[in-house]
Parts: structure tokens; sequence; C-alpha cells
């Protein structure tokens, strides 16, 4: 048991620190995704090292050696001083990796570069209306017209449709394979033509998510990543880095030290929250979950600085992590009483509201990446190792 | 940067693992249950270094830590096994090494397996239905309730004040009564005291506080081991059970039970590792990862134990498959030493959020 990092860490993060205090001024603090200085800042954490930071110089990135504890040091001081870690997005977290895996040389050059510096924006076609859990059911279909795949169908909880530039989708190419091998990755622009994109206001008011429509869009035959009919491999490899992404273990201590405030400030028949003995003991009951959960993390991360087997404990973060933040949301608005209802525009209302809407938001997050249900058939047969259900649609 | 276990401590738990699953089955523990005797059980861990382990070597001890020390709980735990660990492999030798007058002679005899010490240390976590317990000139009157590891030669004990006595359980003036629970893999005992003589092993209540850390992580750390054995026993009936012509371990609502209990379990044991190290290592953050550590595997455990029985159907409830014992292992590991709720109120204590 070592929880230090060492002392040539503890160089790198005093000069992740001094880079910080540096170039303050020139991060973004709210800008959109296409401003200058979210460009120009992208640009300049790819020069240093701090983002793209093992994608390979001929591509883009930075060039680094892969090294676990340093990007936790990037990310640890960035959150620190609450300074943007750059652009992410799917194109980023998702796309790039997957190119890197199974690209084309010619694929690596013309998409890698320009989406590391945030100029090519990305959205990701899985989900449709009938293929949720049961993504590899999907229907949008991709047929060969000459030099051209012909696409017709519908995505939806299409995140960042409304402003990406190109789709990375997954389309049925052979109808007549079974159902995980008939699909194929696809990439194509935006604009093409029979393309409509229509928002999904979510519960929380806000249009995170679109509808994208296809209607006859015809997309270059060699914009296929992987071999036809072989993206739902190419896929799951995708879903692996999503799902290793959620539930940030420091997004929620920093969530857990403000409604520790919160409740130190708010008051009830002029006691503060934090003497109330059952408000007290609900936060800390989450906070023992919130503290076994960081130790897992640190265990997690461990296992793969030492390559020591902790699958199960990785297994149960997407699950844990995103309940327990929806958790800690809730008890924000209960303890807030009245106050907790207070939304929108109204001036009553705490932190600008984000208890509420964090709340529902990370009920969108048990749900979304995997259903909390899914993620339990997963522990069950991969981390507990009981079978399968038998599946009705392979006995038919 | 390195958050697991050592080879060593691998070995360690991977002998005592065995040693357990081939001499304290669950027979043996049924057979302690009527006739309360451990000590084939208790001579064989000390073969393998058990009461030892926390002992500094000076005093013939191996002089390992409380992650160590943790990492035997579990295994306990995990086989419902009944012995002394908790007073004699545990309090006993920490009150040494933290700076408490324990002669090397005992030390020495506890190391090698030959003296048994219970613990009881409740008067310092709150005391129930008016028992007290004083001391006056070194002369002890009162009483403490639930001394853990009875059948034991002496006794740690904890005033109200929080001084921390040695008594020899034949001392003049001690009378010593079973106190029947639950846990039938455990003897507990409550002890009278009537002018008895005990040699102060220290009256600074610092020093049972940080026993009681340690205590309630080892606690934990059985829970986690008891917890763990609900599961495994869980996953592997489900396998075999066959209703409506197929294992129930194919339906998700029971599937989903045990993904439950592990997504749940499998935290508490990043949870004790960090706790453990924590004990010997990190004295800022010992006290309130201790309490947090106590009460949520206690929560974790409370609920795996519900939920294993339930996966068991009516078997679970029998005294056939015996899981009960280790029911009943979590039910005592929970009330003794501090019940959630309270820990849940020292934690606040120690970041300022309670008076």
């Amino acid at each position: 048991m070592d929880l230090s990092y060492g002392p040539e860490y503890d160089t790198f993060r005093s000069e992740v620190q001094t880079f910080l205090a540096a170039n303050a001024s020139a991060a973004p603090r709210g800008e959109g995704l296409r401003s200058p200085k979210m460009l120009s800042w992208q640009k300049r954490l790819i020069e240093h090292g701090y983002a793209a930071r093992t994608i390979p110089k001929a591509y883009g990135g930075y060039g680094a050696a892969p090294d676990i504890l340093q990007s936790r040091i990037i990310a640890e001081e960035f959150a620190r001083a609450q300074i943007s870690q750059g652009m992410g997005g799917q194109g980023i977290s998702m796309l790039v990796p997957t190119l890197l895996e199974v690209g084309t040389e010619a694929q690596k050059e013309q998409f890698i570069r320009p989406t590391l510096l945030g100029e090519m924006l990305w959205c990701q076609g899985y989900s449709e209306p009938g293929a949720g859990s049961d993504l590899a059911s999907l229907r949008t279909s991709a047929v060969l017209d000459g030099d051209e795949w012909v696409v017709n169908g519908q995505k939806i909880w299409t995140s960042t449709a409304h402003l990406a530039d190109w789709i990375f989708c997954l389309v049925r190419t052979e109808p007549n394979a079974p159902k995980h091998k008939g699909i194929s990755f696809l990439l194509f622009r935006m604009d093409t033509p029979g393309i409509e994109i229509r928002p999904l206001v979510d519960m929380t008011g806000n249009a995170n998510f679109n509808e994208v429509f296809f209607t006859d869009v015809r997309v270059p035959k060699d914009q296929v990543v992987g071999r036809r009919g072989d993206g739902w491999l190419v896929a799951n490899a995708i879903l692996g880095h999503e799902r290793d992404s959620l539930g940030n273990p420091d997004a929620t201590l920093a969530r857990f030290n403000a409604l520790a405030e919160l409740m130190k400030i708010e008051t009830l028949n002029g006691q503060r929250l934090i003497d109330h003995p059952v408000y007290r003991d609900r936060l800390m009951t989450l906070q023992g979950r919130m503290m076994a959960l960081r130790y897992n993390d640190l265990r997690v991360l461990s296992a793969r600085l030492n390559q020591a087997d902790a699958s199960l404990a990785r297994m149960i973060t997407k699950l844990e992590g995103t309940e327990l933040r929806h958790a800690l949301e809730g008890l924000a608005i209960d303890i807030m009483g009245e106050f907790g209802l207070a939304y929108g525009d109204n001036p009553l209302k705490r932190d600008h509201g984000s208890w509420q809407y964090q709340y529902m938001y990370f009920l969108g997050l048990i749900i979304g990446g995997g259903t909390s249900q899914i993620q339990k058939n997963i522990i069950s047969e991969r981390g507990l190792g009981m079978p399968k259900e038998p599946k009705l649609d392979r006995a038919g | 940067m390195e958050f697991g276990l050592s080879r060593e401590q691998t070995l360690l738990t991977d002998s005592v693992a065995r040693f357990l699953s081939k001499e304290a089955p669950l027979d043996r523990v049924r057979r302690f249950a009527t006739e309360g005797d451990d000590r084939d059980i208790w001579a064989g861990l000390a073969e393998l270094g058990v009461p030892a382990l926390l002992v500094p070597e000076s005093a013939g001890g191996v002089g390992l830590g409380c992650l160590d020390a943790a990492l035997i709980a579990e295994q306990l735990g995990y086989r419902a096994t009944p012995s002394p660990f908790l007073g004699t492999g545990v309090a006993l030798p920490l009150a040494a090494r933290w700076g408490g007058r324990i002669g090397d002679e005992l030390l020495a005899a506890v190391a090698a397996g030959e003296r048994r010490v219970g613990v009881a240390l409740a008067n310092a976590v709150g005391r129930r239905a008016d028992a007290t317990l004083s001391s006056a000139g070194g002369r002890l009157d009162g009483i403490v309730h639930f001394a853990m590891d009875a059948g034991a030669d002496d006794y740690l004990v904890a005033t109200d004040t929080g001084a921390l006595y040695l008594v020899a359980a034949d001392a003049p003036g001690l009378s010593i009564k079973a106190f029947d629970t639950i846990d039938r893999s455990r003897r507990t005992a409550e002890l009278h005291f009537a002018g008895v003589t005990g040699s102060l092993v220290g009256d600074d209540p610092a020093l049972v506080a940080r026993l009681l850390d340690a205590l309630r992580v080892m606690l934990a750390a059985d829970t986690l081991g008891a917890a763990q054995q609900m599961l495994d026993q869980s996953v592997a009936y489900a396998k075999q059970r066959e209703q409506f012509n197929r294992p129930i371990a194919t339906f998700q609502a029971v599937k989903h039970m045990c993904a439950d209990m592990a997504a749940a379990l499998e935290p508490c044991r990043a949870m004790i590792w960090y706790a453990g190290h924590a004990l010997d290592h990190m004295p800022d953050e010992a006290h309130l990862v201790a309490c947090h550590t106590k009460a949520h595997v206690a929560e974790v455990g409370k609920a795996v134990a519900k939920t294993s029985t339930e996966v068991h159907g009516g078997m679970g409830f029998t005294d056939l498959v015996g899981l009960h014992y280790w029911f009943k292992r979590v039910g005592y590991n929970r009330q003794m030493l501090g019940t959630p709720e309270m820990m849940r109120l020292e934690a606040a204590r120690a970041q300022g959020l309670a008076a």
C-alpha cells in the first residue's frame, strides 16, 4: 500500500501548476465550442501536452507515452484551478481512440487532427427509437448504390447534433445477416442533403439531445470505419471508453462539499440544516457511500497502473457512481423544503438552480450509456459468472 | 502508487483462508455454538502467526500493521470463525503499541497463543441500562455489558471516563456472566466489578478512542468477509436451484439481487483497505474513515444479509443451509462498538459538522 505518487510526479504536478498560473487568463469561461477563445485554448493545451496528450504527433497530438498518473494529475490540477481542460465531446473521447485502433491511414490523417483542434465537431448516431438497450437491433439502413451508401432511418439521443460537422453512425448494411453482424460504422457530414435535426427537450427543460432523421442521405462508399459488417465490434470498443468516463468521483466530492456548505447556510425555524439530526444523518450516509466509491476508484486506478485485477470494482462504477450522485442532488432538494422547488427564473433558487437540474440530469445518466439494469446484467454475468437469460429472439 | 495488497499480504490471507476452510467449516462453527470451545482453532491460527501479527518483534511478535489484521478479520468473517482475535490479536497488542502499559511477558504469551484477552470498551462508547464503571485508587466498581471474546484469561476494560485497565479473569470481586446474543459464533459476557484491582494500561481517553477505531475497522472487515460469503453462496445456490425448468440464476430478478449485493459490497473492500492503512499511517484521517467504515459496511452488510437469505428462498430461512450464522455475525458486528447512526454522528463531529 503506497498512496503517494512519488517525487517525479511531484515535479510533474508543479509543472502543471506553473502552466495554469501563467495561462489562466487565456482559458475560456463559458465561451462556446466555436468561440476563438476556446479554439486557441485547445491549441495551447495540445502544444503543452495537457490535451490529446497520448495521441501521436503525426496526427496532431502531443505524442507522450501513456502515463495514467500524469493524466490523473492534469485532471486534478485543472479541476482544482477550475480551468477548462479544453474540448471534450464524443469526437475526441470516442471517435479518435477508435480511429487510432481500426481506422485506415487515410481516415486517421483526414479526421484526427481537425477533431483534436476542435475544428471538426462530431455527434454520435447510435440509439434509435426502437433500439435502446438492445442497440444491435437498430434499423437505420445503408444500401450501396454505385459508389455511395444511401442512408434512411432515424437516430435519437443525439447530443450536439445541431452543432456537429460530422456524425459517426451505426447503420445496417447487411439486412440478411444476424443482427450483430449486419452493422457498419459510417462517417458522414451533417450538412449532407436529406438530414433533418429536431431538438429533443428533456425533463430538465433543456434540449440536450436531438432526433436526427435521414432520408436518402448519400455517403461516399469509403467512409466506413473497420470492415463492412464489423460495426458492432467497433462500436463496442467505444462504449467501453464511455462507461469508464462516467461517474467522476472528483465531481461528486465537489458537489458533496457544496451541499455541506448549503446546509450550513440554510436554516429552518432558525436552526441551521446541518444541525438538524435527520438531515445531517442523511448527509453523513452519503459521505460514507462516497468515500467507499472514492477508494474503489483508487483501487481501479492502481490496478490499471500495476496490471492487477479489479474487474468487478471497475464494473460497478457507472451504476454506483450515477446512483450516488442522483441521491446527493436529491438530498439538497429535500433539505430545502419548498425552496427546493425553485427553478427557471425564480430569484429564490439556490446555487443557480443546479440541484434540481443535476437531480434530473443524473437520472438521465442512470438511464443513458447502459441503464442501471443493463449494468446489473453485466455485473451478474461477467462479474459473478451467472448465466444469461434465454433469449427469445435467438430461439425463434 | 499502489492501492492494493502486497504479495506477502495475499500469501498470509491465503494461508489463513486455507486453514479455516479445512479445519473450521460450518460444522465446526455449529459445534462451537453448543460447546463454546474454540481452542483447536486458535491453536491452528497461532501456528500461522495470527495472534502474533500486531505484537512488536521485540516482544516475540511479527510487527505487522492494522491493514494486515483487517485482512485476517475479513477471513474470520468469511468462515464465521469463533476466535478471540479482536481482544487478543488486535486490542491488546495495539494498546501496547500505542503507549499503553502492557508487560512484554503478557505480549509474548499472547503472541504464542497461550493467553487470551477479552475486550470490554462498551462504556466508553455509550452506556446503556445504567451500566457504569468507575475507578478509584486502582479499584474498579460497576458493570460492563458486552465484553467481547469472553472466556479469556484477562480483560481490557474501559471505564466511563475512558481509562483503560487490564483485569485478570480470576481477580477477586470480578464476576463474569455469559451474555447470550444472536451470534453463537462468538462468546460475549457481562463483567461485574466489586472493588476489583486492575492494572492501569493508560488513563488518556485518546488511547481508548484509538483502540475503538481499530476495533470498528476490524468489525467492518469481519462483515465484509461474512457478506462476501453470503453473496458467494447466493450465486452458487442460484446457479444450481431450478424452477420453471431453468436455473433461477437465469432470472433477471435473481441476477439483479446478486448484482446489487456485489455493487454495494465491492467498494467496501477498498474502504477496508484504506481504513486499515489509515489506522497506521494517516492519523489525521483515521478516525473519520473508521467511523464511516463502521457505519457504511454495517449498512451494506445488513442489506446483503437480507438479500442473500431471500435468494435462497425457503432454504435460506432454515438451519439446514446455516446461512443464518453469517446473518447473525453481520448483526453482531453492526451493533457492537457503535451503531451506524452513532458512527455517523461521530463522523460529523470529527469534521466540525456536529457539536
